[in-house]
C-alpha cells in the first residue's frame, strides 16, 4: 500500500521543470557554485583548498545523514548541537584512559540520546519537535556541568590525528563522513529498516496496520540521529583540539535541517535522499566559502543561506502540501 | 473538538483537564510558597521586583508565540527578531523617541509580515519558512553593527530609557506593559472574530477554510504580530540595558515556545490560553531565580533544570490526554 503510493509520489515528483529542479537541483547549484569560483576566485583550484571545503563540511553532513533519517518518518531532532556539545564534554574526562575509551563513552552519550528522544516520541506520543527541543535545553547545559563551564585543550596525538590526520591522502573526518553516506544509503535502499523507514513518513497510520514495528523504527532513526551527532562531535573536538561545550554544535540543527532539505527531503516524511543531503551539506559550505572568499561579510552570508532555504523548499512545495 | 464532551468517567475526567490546564499554576504557587521560606532573600520586595522584571522581556515574546502555536504553527524566528529590534531601537534613540520606538516596530513587523505571506500564501511549513528568517534577521542585525563589532549606545539622558529603566509604584514599566499587553491580547483571542478564526484554524484548517474564515488573512496577522512583539520587547530590553546588545536572543524562540507549552497550550494548535503563558513565563523565571538564589549551584544547572522541566510538564501533559480519551 505505502509502497505503491511512494512510488507514485515519485512519479509525479518527476513531471516538469519544478519537479526536475526538485529531484536534481541540489546537484545543478553545486556544480554552478563550483564553476563559478573556478572561473572568479582566485586560488580556488587547489589541493589545499578542496580539503579545507571538505573538511569544513564534514561535521554538518554526519550530522544531517541522521536529520534525513529522523525527517523522512516525519520527525525532527532539534537535540543534535547539545548531543555534539555532551559528547565533547565527556572526551577530556576520559582521555587519559586512552582514544578508544574516551569515543566509546563519547558515542555511548549519543546513543543514549537518541533513546531518549525515541523514546519520548515513539513510546509517549510526544512531538518530535518538543520531545528533542527539551534535550536542546537541556542537554547544553549537561555537557557545561560536566566540563564545569570550561573550554579545554586537548594534547593527545592520537586523538588530535582524527581531526588533522589523513588516510591515503584523505582526511580522516572526510574519509569517516563518506563512509557513513555510504552506510545511510545502504541503510534506505537495501535494507528492510529502511523501506519500514520511508512506509513509516509516508503514512503511519497505514504502516501500522500493516503491522510494521513502527516503535523500533521511530526509537531506531533517533538513536541514529543521536549517535551520528556524537561522531561529529568528536570529530569537531579533535579538529579544534579542544572540547568547547560553550560553543561546539550551536545552531547545529539549523544547518543540519538546511542541508537536508535543500538536498530534496521533504519535511513531511515518507522520503530520504542521501545523497541530496550530502550535496546539501557541501552546497551550503560552498555559498560560505564563496561569500567570505569574495569579502562578503558572515552576514550576508546568513542572508544568502536564508533565501537559498526559502527558494528550496518553495520547490519542493507542491509534493509537501500534499 | 476532541473528547471535551462525554467522558464514562466524568469526574475524573474534569480533575485531569483542570491539571493539565492549570498543572502550571499549582507548581508555581507551591514553588513560590517553597522558594518564600526556604531562600530568605526571596520574599525582599527587591527580589520579587527584578523577578518580574526579567520576566516581562521574555513575556511579551511569548504573547505572540502563544497566538502562532494557537493557531497550529511556530515561530522560529523571535530571538533574532527581538536581537534585531534591540539594536534598531539603541540605533534610533539618536533621533529621538519616536524613531527608537516606531523604526525597531516596523523592521520586525514587515519580517512577520514576510513570514505570515510565505506561509499563508505559498503554503509553506511556518517551521522552516520563519527558520528562514531566524538566519535572515540575525545577518540584517550582524550587516548593522559591522558584524558584531560595533554597539549602538542609547543617549543618557534620552526619554526612552524611561520604557525599560522606569517605575510606577516601584514597578519597573516593562511589566506593566506586559499586563497591558497581555490584557489586549486576551481580549483578542477571547473576544473577537480573529480569536475564534485562531482557534479555528489550529484546530482544523481544513474546516476554517470551508467555514469561510479568512485563513490566509489571519495567519499574515498573526505572524506579523509575533515579529512586532517580539522586536517591542527588544525595544524594551535596549532601553532597560541602555544598549543594542548583538548577542541577545540565541535560543529565545526556544524559551517562549517552552512557556508557551508549559502554559498548557497545545503544539497541535487549536488550544491554549494567555494566562497559562504568563504563568508559563513567572514559572521560568522563578525557577532561574531560586538557582541564583542557591549560590552554590551551578548556574548551568539552570538549563538542566528547565530542560527537565519542560520535558515533565509535557510528559504530564501527554499522559493526561491520553487518559481523558481513553
Amino acid at each position: 500500500m505505502s509502497v505503491q503510493a511512494g512510488a507514485d509520489r515519485r512519479q509525479h515528483s518527476r513531471a516538469g521543470v519544478a519537479g526536475w529542479l526538485q529531484n536534481y537541483g541540489v546537484y545543478l547549484a553545486v556544480v554552478v557554485l563550483l564553476l563559478f569560483n573556478v572561473i572568479f576566485t582566485e586560488n580556488f583550484l587547489s589541493v589545499a583548498n578542496f580539503r579545507t571545503q571538505l573538511v569544513q563540511a564534514a561535521p554538518v553532513c554526519i550530522v544531517a545523514l541522521g536529520m534525513a533519517l529522523v525527517i523522512g518518518t516525519e520527525g525532527i531532532d532539534l537535540s543534535v548541537g547539545s548531543v555534539m556539545s555532551v559528547a565533547a564534554a565527556l572526551i577530556p574526562l576520559y582521555l587519559g584512559a586512552g582514544p578508544v575509551t574516551a569515543i566509546v563513552v563519547a558515542l555511548i552519550a549519543g546513543v543514549v540520546s537518541g533513546l531518549f528522544s525515541g523514546f519520548l516520541v515513539a513510546q509517549l506520543g510526544i512531538q518530535p519537535i518538543i520531545a528533542t527541543l527539551a534535550l536542546l535545553v537541556g542537554g547544553r547545559g549537561l555537557a557545561l556541568v560536566i566540563a564545569h563551564g570550561r573550554l579545554e585543550q586537548l594534547h593527545n596525538a592520537d586523538f588530535l590525528a582524527l581531526g588533522t590526520g589523513d588516510v591515503l591522502g584523505i582526511p580522516v573526518m572526510v574519509l569517516v563522513a563518506a563512509v557513513l553516506a555510504v552506510l545511510a544509503g545502504l541503510l534506505v535502499r537495501r535494507t528492510t529498516f529502511g523501506r519500514h523507514l520511508v512506509a513509516v513518513g509516508g503514512n503511519r497510520p497505514a504502516a501500522t496496520l500493516a503491522g510494521l514495528p513502527v516503535k523500533r523504527v521511530l526509537i531506531g532513526v533517533y538513536v541514529i540521529s543521536g549517535a551520528l551527532a556524537a561522531i561529529a562531535g568528536v570529530l569537531s573536538t579533535a579538529r579544534l583540539s579542544a572540547s568547547d561545550p560553550n560553543e561546539l554544535g550551536l545552531l547545529m540543527e539549523l544547518s543540519a535541517i538546511t542541508a537536508v532539505v535543500v538536498g530534496g527531503t521533504p519535511l513531511t516524511g515518507g522520503r530520504v535522499r542521501v545523497l541530496g543531503t550530502v550535496f546539501g551539506a557541501l552546497l551550503m559550505q560552498l555559498v560560505h566559502a564563496t561569500l567570505i572568499k569574495h569579502n562578503l561579510p558572515d552576514s550576508a552570508a546568513q542572508m544568502v543561506q536564508a533565501a537559498i532555504i526559502v527558494v528550496a523548499v518553495y520547490v519542493a512545495r507542491e509534493r509537501s502540501t500534499r | 473538538m476532541t473528547a471535551t464532551t462525554a467522558a464514562p468517567s466524568e469526574r475524573g475526567a474534569s480533575v485531569a483537564a483542570v491539571l493539565q490546564r492549570q498543572g502550571a499554576a499549582v507548581v508555581l504557587v507551591l514553588g513560590l510558597v517553597v522558594s518564600w521560606f526556604a531562600f530568605p532573600h526571596f520574599g525582599s520586595p527587591d527580589n520579587l521586583r527584578s523577578l518580574v522584571l526579567q520576566g516581562s522581556f521574555l513575556a511579551v515574546i511569548a504573547l505572540g508565540m502563544t497566538f502562532v502555536i494557537i493557531s497550529g504553527g511556530i515561530d522560529l524566528s523571535v530571538g533574532s527578531v527581538y536581537a534585531l529590534g534591540g539594536v534598531l531601537a539603541a540605533y534610533g534613540s539618536r533621533y529621538g523617541l519616536i524613531v527608537a520606538i516606531l523604526l525597531p516596530l516596523v523592521v520586525c513587523g514587515l519580517i512577520g509580515l514576510v513570514n505570515g505571506l510565505l506561509i499563508a500564501r505559498t503554503r509553506m511549513a511556518p517551521f522552516i519558512v520563519t527558520l528562514a528568517s531566524l538566519l535572515f534577521a540575525r545577518g540584517l542585525l550582524l550587516a548593522l553593527t559591522d558584524e558584531g563589532a560595533t554597539t549602538y549606545k542609547v543617549p543618557p539622558g534620552s526619554a526612552f530609557l524611561w520604557l525599560g529603566q522606569g517605575t510606577i509604584f516601584g514597578v519597573g514599566v516593562p511589566v506593566y506593559l506586559a499586563l497591558i499587553l497581555f490584557g489586549l491580547g486576551g481580549v483578542l483571542l477571547r473576544r473577537t472574530r480573529f480569536g475564534q478564526s485562531v482557534f479555528a484554524i489550529g484546530g482544523s484548517e481544513q474546516s476554517a477554510l470551508l467555514m469561510g474564515l479568512p485563513v490566509a488573512r489571519t495567519k499574515v496577522t498573526l505572524y506579523t504580530l509575533s515579529g512586532a512583539l517580539a522586536g517591542l520587547a527588544g525595544v524594551l530590553t535596549a532601553a532597560y540595558l541602555q544598549s543594542g546588545v548583538t548577542v541577545l536572543g540565541v535560543g529565545t524562540e526556544l524559551d517562549a515556545i517552552s512557556v508557551v507549552v508549559i502554559g498548557g497550550t497545545l503544539l497541535t494548535g487549536g488550544a491554549g490560553t494567555i494566562i497559562g503563558t504568563l504563568v508559563g513565563v513567572l514559572l521560568k523565571t522563578l525557577i532561574q531565580n531560586v538557582i541564583n538564589q542557591v549560590g552554590t549551584l551551578d548556574s548551568n544547572y539552570q538549563t538542566v533544570v528547565s530542560g527537565a522541566f519542560l520535558l515533565v510538564v509535557v510528559v504530564i501533559q501527554r499522559l493526561l490526554a491520553r487518559s481523558r480519551k481513553s
